[in-house]
């Protein structure tokens, strides 16, 4: 292995002063980071370890009614927060049904959002990835990709995001807190990640040396409880990446939609929010047909970028599946396979 | 040795009589407690870590790597590569015997297929020997690759597997469709697929001068000292090899293959101990895997739905050094009784590693697509598919004439479906559904696989303490060979278990035998027996012949051995134990050697398999495609079971591989480059817990008087066939889709939905 720096700062200050020069990185669980060393996909001067700054591994509940969750929060954490669960249903949904236990366990609410994607040809150091090394090509655009993205890619990249638990987040109008070298900032969660355009090598907006130090639910997001959920296609029935994914939630009053939020996973370099398909919801009645219309709508630019037009198909389908759970109402309890198509099915122990 | 403790006795140890007994591993708290010492937990002093460049490209020829860098890193001691390594005595490819694995030793810089050894850094540690690799940054000329079942002229092997023929026929089966009143032909394809064990392939080596100390998990520690001797060009008897548990191996420890070869060579490049160890990615290529298949099925029937032909045609590929022909269209053989069968294959050449034996080789592959293909003619004859099965039930070997040596298949048939309730299953597909609305299929696969038996020998001996001892080179996999071979040992010497030392896993023992095609317990379990009935004989003739002893004269009568005595088998009140024995006659032990080895004249007359009947019950989302099996029950006939507990837990093993081969498991190689985009566990998809569904085992009684003298037949393998079509055939009944191309994906059945 390459041979690197390591610094473990107490304060965010320090971090950030640390992380300041060019070649660090910020180090958490690790999950994702080190596997991209191992395999000489990142290769970094210097890490930046921010696991033991203190106070980012609260979850906070603000006066306003927003909740503030820290970025060193534990994934599976936040998800067993029974507060939590009954307030963002989805989101605690989305978080369980990621990975494994073990991974959930260590992976961080930060290193979460900001995991890179899982292209093979991006691992691959022997292929062309305009994301790995900015120029070089893109591999998967003529190879093997039937995961890759059917909305926002670009020629130059067609990798998906592979986050869940930014889907309902994105949602929910998640605002992700900034700590640069310019002081703290604080945006959206829909401005962190970014289209690859011509420049895929940019997962996100952020600035070299911007450390996330927290994720904030604003105070509507939990007027959503009552009617939400997410929905994950995969390929075996735990442990794998959403092949699509949905995050829906709804207001809804006297039989009418009030107010609707749908984002998909797995079909794009973001999570991507489907504000058009949430418009058409808007003060109507949740039938099959306006769930079918939002489905449309939410595809309605979407384009295969390989073998994948099925997921086209699919992604419609997941929407119009996740809106109507959703318009069914919230089970009491999380089920024991969280986000499956499988979940309403008894027996399931493990996850 | 003894080189390893096993801590304590079995739990639920019952004393007397041991074959039969469900013991629990008697290695079990040794690995729960992490203190099983696999191969690469040795770390002899002075070692040193390797390891492997591999090639990124699939064909072509390395031009240059950066040997300098590499070797200016840090702690890196030395590079191994085509222009700097020790000698070989022999050149790698020379096949000197059928069961040579042709294999990259740094011979040459030409490179055959992705992820192929280029080279090896060694170092004072693993970081630096993994730089040191990177540093290498090869630069190649490239050519283009050949990929897929497609990739050039098709050639007929001249056999497939281990010496089958590539094509088979009785009657005309050309004649048989024509005059059949129903047809079906139908296309399969299934994926490459890598063994994928737990433990990567690991050597520590150590050389002593000419001597030479091998850790390293083999499934044929004779096979591989005597691979290692002719590469090296030194005798057997200076090689000692420690496999005393391997994670898995599943047929990719088989044969000696290129890493462990360079781990050896690396050690007397250095002179030092070395270790290598792959990393997961690079167990994709130079260590054997399935190939993949297109297999072309056609049959006819009759007006009362009895077959009249069966075809079956397997297209697969070999690598471009090496020979290795999934025998996949064998899998018509033996099960339904067509009077017409042709079975053939042919292969085309492509830049891969060799394929090589993996679980059920063959009989997997072919029995998912021979196993579907019956679901297809049942359906396309409006015949429930078990009574189809019954229908064509093969009362003798189809493709040979031969009576079975024994044959508890019905019994197998009529135990599943009643414990899976097929009765109620409806013909047509697309019928059931749960209170959630997902759909239900119930779907069903005729299990089997060949009774083996390889070569084996074991020394057996009785102490004077009245223990007893029995040594065997065996191999545990993680099957239970620690557990299973010592119940045999322990009946066979007229012992409890706790009395007989049982030694195996080293290369200086008796030779066992591989632990390949389902045969270890039973080839090993013949040595033992023999080697067991061997010495209570010479103890008995000490004792018949002794006029002090209360067995004196019974040499006509006979005696028999138990819990450390022996008795008069007229008269059990006249008996004495072991210890009194031997101390009279003044020994300090006696000692005798047993052989296991086929029977050639069983063989001549008898056909010889295990079989089963696997029933599955899978769960799909009609709009989003999405597939769960949800319950499984199998019914296996393997003739004597030894243990119990350890053969459930090898047919689980197998069905959740079968679930596996349907749903899940494919190596996806770029269409361009020959490399394997998903190398590793995360994308590689396996089942995992939660798709596995609660299984039911049922080992039905049977009786084999023929196959050996314990009548044994081995379950390694089967617990795959019969699953995969059942599971796959149970999609179809879910949905009313068939999906010939394996595994099924979501979008083949989101399409069709
Ligand atoms: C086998 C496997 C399966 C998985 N399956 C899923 C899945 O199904 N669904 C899913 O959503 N995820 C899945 N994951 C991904 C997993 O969720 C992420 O690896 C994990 O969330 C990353 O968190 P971490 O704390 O380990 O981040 P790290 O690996 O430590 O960091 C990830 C990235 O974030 C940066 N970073 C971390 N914290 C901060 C911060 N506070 N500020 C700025 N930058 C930061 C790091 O520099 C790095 O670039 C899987 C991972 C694995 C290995
Ligand atoms: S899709 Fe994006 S990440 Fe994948 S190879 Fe192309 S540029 Fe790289």
């Amino acid at each position: 292995m390459k041979p690197f720096d390591y610094v473990r700062p107490t304060t965010v200050e320090e971090a950030v002063a640390a992380a300041a020069q060019p070649g660090a990185v910020y180090l958490a669980a690790g999950t994702n980071l080190l596997d991209l060393m191992k395999g000489n996909i990142s290769r970094p001067d210097r890490l930046v370890d921010v696991t033991h700054l203190g106070g980012l591994d609260r979850i906070e509940h603000l006066p306003d009614g927003a909740l503030r969750i820290g970025a060193l929060v534990r994934n599976a954490d936040l998800a067993h927060d029974a507060e939590f669960v009954r307030s963002y249903p989805a989101v605690a949904e989305a978080l369980l049904s990621g990975a494994s236990a073990q991974l959930r366990n260590a992976a961080t609410v930060g290193g979460n959002l900001l995991q890179r994607t899982r292209c093979a040809y991006f691992y691959d150091t022997a292929s062309r990835c305009n994301k790995r090394a900015a120029g070089s090509g893109c591999d998967a655009r003529d190879g093997e990709n039937r995961s890759h993205a059917v909305l926002g890619w670009s020629d130059s990249c067609i990798a998906t995001h592979p986050s869940d638990f930014c889907v309902p987040l994105v949602a929910l109008d998640a605002v992700v807190e900034i700590e640069g070298s310019n002081g703290r900032r604080e945006i959206v969660l829909d401005e962190l990640h970014r289209l690859p355009g011509d420049t895929p090598a940019r997962d996100s907006t952020l600035e070299p040396g911007d450390l996330i130090v927290a994720v904030r639910l604003p105070p509507a997001a939990r007027g959503f409880a009552a009617h939400a959920g997410y929905l994950k296609v995969r390929e075996r029935t735990s442990y794998a990446f959403a092949v699509v994914s949905a995050a829906a939630a709804l207001q809804i009053e006297n039989g009418k939609i009030k107010q609707a939020r749908l984002a998909l996973g797995g079909v794009a370099a973001k999570p991507w929010r489907a504000r058009t398909a949430e418009d058409v919801l808007r003060d109507v009645a949740p039938t099959a047909d306006a769930f079918q219309e939002a489905a449309w709508r939410a595809l309605g630019d979407a384009k295969p970028s390989g073998d994948n037009a099925f997921k086209i198909e699919l992604a419609r389908r997941i929407v119009v599946r996740a809106l109507t759970l959703a318009a069914a109402g919230t089970p009491a309890r999380l089920p024991p396979l969280p986000a499956s198509p499988f979940a309403s099915t008894s027996g399931a122990l493990h996850v | 040795m003894s080189e390893l403790n096993l801590t304590s006795a079995p739990a639920h140890l019952r004393h007397g009589s041991n074959i039969g007994q469900p013991l629990t591993r008697r290695d079990g708290i040794l690995k729960v407690k992490g203190q099983a010492t696999y191969a690469a937990d040795n770390h002899p002093p002075g070692m040193l870590f390797a390891v492997m460049a591999v090639s990124s490209i699939a064909r072509g020829r390395v031009t240059s790597l950066d040997v300098t860098a590499a070797r200016r890193h840090p702690g890196v001691v030395d590079v191994m590569t085509s222009d700097h390594k020790p000698p070989l005595a022999i050149d790698p490819e020379i096949k000197t015997n059928p069961f040579v694995f042709r294999m990259e030793a740094l011979h040459s810089d030409e490179v055959r297929y992705a992820n192929q050894p280029i080279a090896v850094v060694i170092a004072e540690t693993l970081e630096a020997a993994t730089e040191g690799a990177a540093l290498l940054a090869p630069h190649y000329e490239t050519l283009p690759a050949l990929i897929g079942l497609d990739a050039g002229d098709s050639f007929v092997p001249p056999v497939v597997g281990v010496g089958n023929p590539t094509e088979n026929h009785r009657g005309d089966v050309e004649a048989g469709l024509a005059s059949a009143e129903k047809r079906i032909e139908a296309v399969y394809e299934t994926p490459p697929q890598y063994h994928n064990a737990m433990e990567p392939h690991a050597i520590v080596a150590a050389w002593d001068g000419d001597k030479l100390s091998v850790d390293m998990p083999t499934q044929g520690l004779f096979l591989s000292r005597a691979r290692i001797a002719e590469l090296f060009g030194i005798a057997p008897d200076k090689i000692h090899i420690r496999s005393p548990f391997l994670g898995g191996g599943f047929g990719s420890k088989g044969l000696m293959s290129g890493p462990p070869t360079l781990g050896i060579m690396a050690a007397k490049l250095v002179g030092r101990p070395v270790k290598l160890v792959l990393r997961r990615e690079q167990m994709y290529g130079p260590v054997g895997h399935r190939a993949p298949t297109r297999q072309r099925l056609r049959m006819g029937t009759d007006g009362e739905g009895r077959l009249t032909a069966l075809d079956h045609h397997a297209r697969t590929v070999s690598s471009t050094f090496d020979d290795f022909y999934e025998p996949a269209a064998d899998a018509s053989h033996t099960l339904y009784a067509a009077p017409a069968i042709r079975t053939s294959h042919d292969a085309v050449r492509v830049n891969t590693g060799t394929p090589l034996f993996m679980r059920a080789p063959g009989e997997a592959t072919g029995s998912i697509a021979l196993e579907s293909a019956i679901d297809e003619m049942a359906w396309a004859c409006g015949i429930d598919p078990l009574a189809f099965r019954l229908k064509n039930y093969a009362e003798v070997e189809p493709i040979t004439g031969k009576p079975f040596s024994s044959k508890a298949l019905r019994a197998c048939y009529e135990q599943g479906a009643a414990r899976f309730g097929w009765a109620k299953r409806p013909l047509q597909p697309w019928q059931m559904r749960d209170d959630a609305g997902l759909l239900v299929g119930w779907g069903m696969g005729t299990a089997t696989f060949p009774a083996l038996m390889f070569q084996a020998e074991a020394r057996a001996a009785i102490r004077r303490d009245g223990t007893g001892v029995m040594e065997i080179g065996a191999h545990d996999m993680g099957q239970g060979a620690w557990t299973a071979l010592a119940q045999i040992a322990a009946d066979g010497l007229g012992l409890d278990i706790d009395r007989v030392e049982f030694k195996a896993g080293t290369s200086d023992l008796p030779d066992a035998g591989i632990a390949g095609g389902s045969a270890h317990t039973a080839t090993a379990g013949a040595a033992i027996h023999t080697a067991g009935a061997a010495v209570i004989a010479k103890l008995a003739d000490l004792a018949a012949n002794d006029e002090r002893s209360p067995l004196f004269g019974a040499g006509n009568a006979g005696v028999i051995a138990r819990s450390g005595k022996l008795f008069r088998r007229d008269d059990e009140s006249r008996g004495e134990s072991y210890a009194e024995i031997l101390a009279r006659a003044g020994l300090a032990e006696v000692e005798a050697r047993g052989t296991g080895a086929p029977n050639p004249a069983s063989m001549e007359e008898y056909a010889m398999h295990a079989h089963g009947a696997v029933f599955a019950e899978v769960k799909v989302d009609p709009e989003l495609g999405q597939v769960r099996v949800t319950r499984m029950v199998g019914a296996f006939a393997a003739g004597r079971i030894v243990n119990p507990h350890l053969v459930k837990s090898q047919l689980f093993g197998g069905m959740i591989w079968g679930m596996s081969f349907a749903l899940h498991e494919e190596a996806i190689t770029d269409r361009r480059s020959g490399r394997i985009m998903n190398a590793n566990l995360a994308e590689y998809h396996i089942p995992v817990n939660a798709d596995v569904p609660p299984l039911d085992v049922i080992t039905v009684e049977e009786h084999d008087p023929h196959v050996n003298a314990l009548g044994i037949k081995g379950v390694g393998e089967i617990g795959i066939t019969g699953s995969a079509g059942a599971v796959a055939n149970a999609v179809w009944h879910a949905t009313g889709v068939r999906v010939r191309r394996f595994p099924i994906r979501i979008e083949e059945l989101l399409t069709q939905l």
